[in-house]
């Protein structure tokens, strides 16, 4: 079977998609695309399907919070590793997420993979996947309040159940009261 | 304070229908119906390793669906490390994935190192090599036992953990401690070999090669251990890529991918050995992948303990990021000083993000690191196998007994402290 030459993952969405392609970035050898939220399915669909490119493994997402400084565009990032192991290199896709509606479309589409990992950044930093089959809390109790991984959210602990604060505690906890 | 009411009250009241609403679309239309019978297994079951629960959903003993629960042994690791020096964040990740913290002290290291642009010395690198593979033969045997314990197989379990008592004591002898020792450090590791590593592992390395030949006598043609793993709990090579399945879970599909020897780290591309592939996808291929792999971890171990030198450094010696010896306070300034920064401080890295990922005995773990420009990191992120692969199980599990169910779980070898984080 001919293996079709590797494309350069840039130049190729730069190409197909020019209106999708925000910016690109290279650091310690990891190539970052930056990509429009509304667009980022579509891109990721396109990296999977093409001869050249081939990403066909979808390694992790991660979300970032620029909390409080803001030196990127808005405040939320989500980044899609991709893998190709076709070709054996890595590529980071990059949205930014703005604060008052955090909100991209899901990617379980193109890998049912993402279904957890979206889940999880759901429940750790408050970012709605649209199109979600199943967008509940993973890792935090179904009645938690907030978001964990925020960066204004505090580092704190859970606080002892005493008989003289025990209703100050159910407060925040509906389901415990059963 | 809540009344203690009988079931009965509840359901004659109607208390139960708000959760019956709430599984809509992830039941069939037929548990509503009473067709199907709703079971919830765990969160303290013996064969789901750890407190995993999983929902079911049952046609006679067969299973419709299965739906996992996790998160009950979240302890906000990452939250606590975006609260931690880089050098402190490391003993938070040992507690992870439990059964091979050096796995994930390696990939939260390395992504420090990539972060910072930090070197480290060859010797160091054998040496982390040589404790990798130690502790992927102790996870395995840990896997092995339970997973055949599981599955009625008693006496393998006493046989794997008496050879994993073996290299924990080799642990204890390098980082000082069985389990949590925090070995691998940015820069190297913690402190170089003690002077009855390398006689310990020569004793190991001879001894444990008889040892898995008893394995597989065990097990490998037992007819039970086939009756209950071949053709059970299929994933098909298309299916397993795109749910993300990694480690031998993904290689027992036939697919050939170890990112040992696809991007190799740590020096693994000077070492030779082979990657075991299965066939069939089933729990047994992913059972012999895993027990074939203790071989070639034993020929790794072969290669770098011939190549273990008694002296070298063992870690970088950029004052900037790695402290200097204990030696060294006595007699300079300097490293006081640094030793100083480091320890009330800590070392910088860029505002910018970094991914790196290793094969752990599990599959990949992948460290996401994003630095402030300041000393404490703006967001670490890992991708762990086990939560990838319990995401999975409701497709591997589908059609099968609950029997089936206990063997599935087993075969991808799944740690919930790694999947909760």
């Amino acid at each position: 079977m001919q293996i079709p030459p590797p494309l350069d993952p840039v130049e190729a969405v730069k190409r197909a998609m020019p209106d999708a392609l925000l910016d690109a970035k290279q650091f310690r050898d990891e190539t970052t695309l930056i990509i429009q939220a509304s667009q980022i399915v579509k891109a990721a669909q396109y990296l999977r399907d093409t001869p050249g490119l081939v990403y066909n493994f979808l390694s992790d997402i991660s979300a970032v919070d620029y909390y409080p400084e803001y030196n990127r565009p808005e405040r939320f990032g989500v980044s899609y590793h991709l893998y190709s192991m076709l070709y054996n290199r890595r590529l980071r896709l990059k949205v930014f997420v703005p604060e008052e509606e955090p909100e991209v479309a899901t990617m379980t589409t193109v890998w049912p993979g993402a279904n957890w990992l979206e889940r999880e950044i759901f429940d750790m930093m408050g970012i709605h996947f649209q199109g979600h089959p199943d967008m509940r809390r993973l890792l935090m109790p179904e009645d938690w309040d907030g978001h964990p991984h925020r960066r204004d959210y505090p580092l704190g602990y859970e606080q002892v159940q005493f008989s003289f604060n025990v209703e100050e505690i159910l407060k925040h906890k509906p389901l415990a009261e059963e | 304070m809540a009344v203690v009411q009988s079931p009965d009250s509840y359901i004659q009241e109607g208390k139960w229908e708000g959760n019956i609403e709430q599984l809509k679309g992830l039941v069939s239309e037929r548990a509503f119906t009473g067709e199907t019978m709703l079971l919830n297994m765990g969160p303290h079951h013996p064969s789901t390793h750890g407190v995993l629960r999983l929902l079911l959903e049952l046609d006679g003993e067969r299973i419709v669906n299965a739906m996992p629960d996790v998160g009950y042994l979240h302890t906000g690791i990452e939250k606590n490390i975006e609260a931690k020096t880089y050098e402190k964040g490391v003993t938070l990740t040992d507690r992870m994935d439990y059964l091979s913290p050096l796995s994930n002290n390696m990939a939260f290291c390395m992504a420090v190192e990539k972060l910072v642009d930090l070197d480290v010395p060859e010797r160091a690198r054998l040496i982390r090599v040589v404790v990798l593979e130690l502790q992927r033969i102790a996870s395995h045997m840990v896997w092995l036992g339970t997973h055949a314990i599981d599955m009625g197989a008693m006496s393998v379990m006493l046989y794997a953990f008496r050879e994993r008592e073996k290299i924990l004591e080799m642990l204890e002898m390098l980082g000082g401690q069985r389990m949590m020792g925090s070995y691998i450090r940015p820069g190297g590791v913690w402190r170089d070999i003690t002077p009855d590593f390398k006689p310990a592992l020569r004793v190991f390395l001879d001894t444990f090669p008889r040892v898995i030949d008893d394995f597989e006598a065990l097990l490998r043609n037992n007819p039970i251990w086939i009756d209950r793993t071949q053709g059970i709990g299929v994933l098909d090579p298309e299916v397993a890529l795109a749910w993300g399945v990694t480690g031998p879970s993904l290689r027992g599909s036939g697919v050939n991918w170890d990112i040992r020897k696809a991007m190799p780290y740590s020096g693994y591309e000077t070492f030779e050995f082979n990657v075991p592939l299965g066939e069939h996808g089933d729990v047994y291929d992913r059972f012999l992948c895993r027990v074939l792999e203790l071989r070639e971890c034993v020929k790794i171990l072969e290669q770098g303990y011939q190549r273990l030198t008694d002296k070298g450094p063992f870690r970088s010696d950029d004052r900037k990021y790695v402290p200097p010896p204990r030696s060294e306070l006595g007699r300079s300034m300097e490293a006081v000083i640094h030793h100083f920064k480091l320890w009330t401080e800590g070392f910088s890295a860029p505002d910018e993000e970094v991914y790196v990922a290793i094969e752990s005995p599990r599959g990949e773990i992948g460290c996401y690191l994003h630095g402030t420009g300041g000393t404490k990191p703006r967001r670490v992120h890992f991708k762990t196998p086990s939560l990838i692969h319990i995401s999975a199980l409701p497709v591997m599990s589908q059609g099968h007994f609950i029997a089936d169910l206990v063997a599935i779980i087993g075969s991808v070898d799944v740690v919930l402290g790694d999947s909760d984080r």
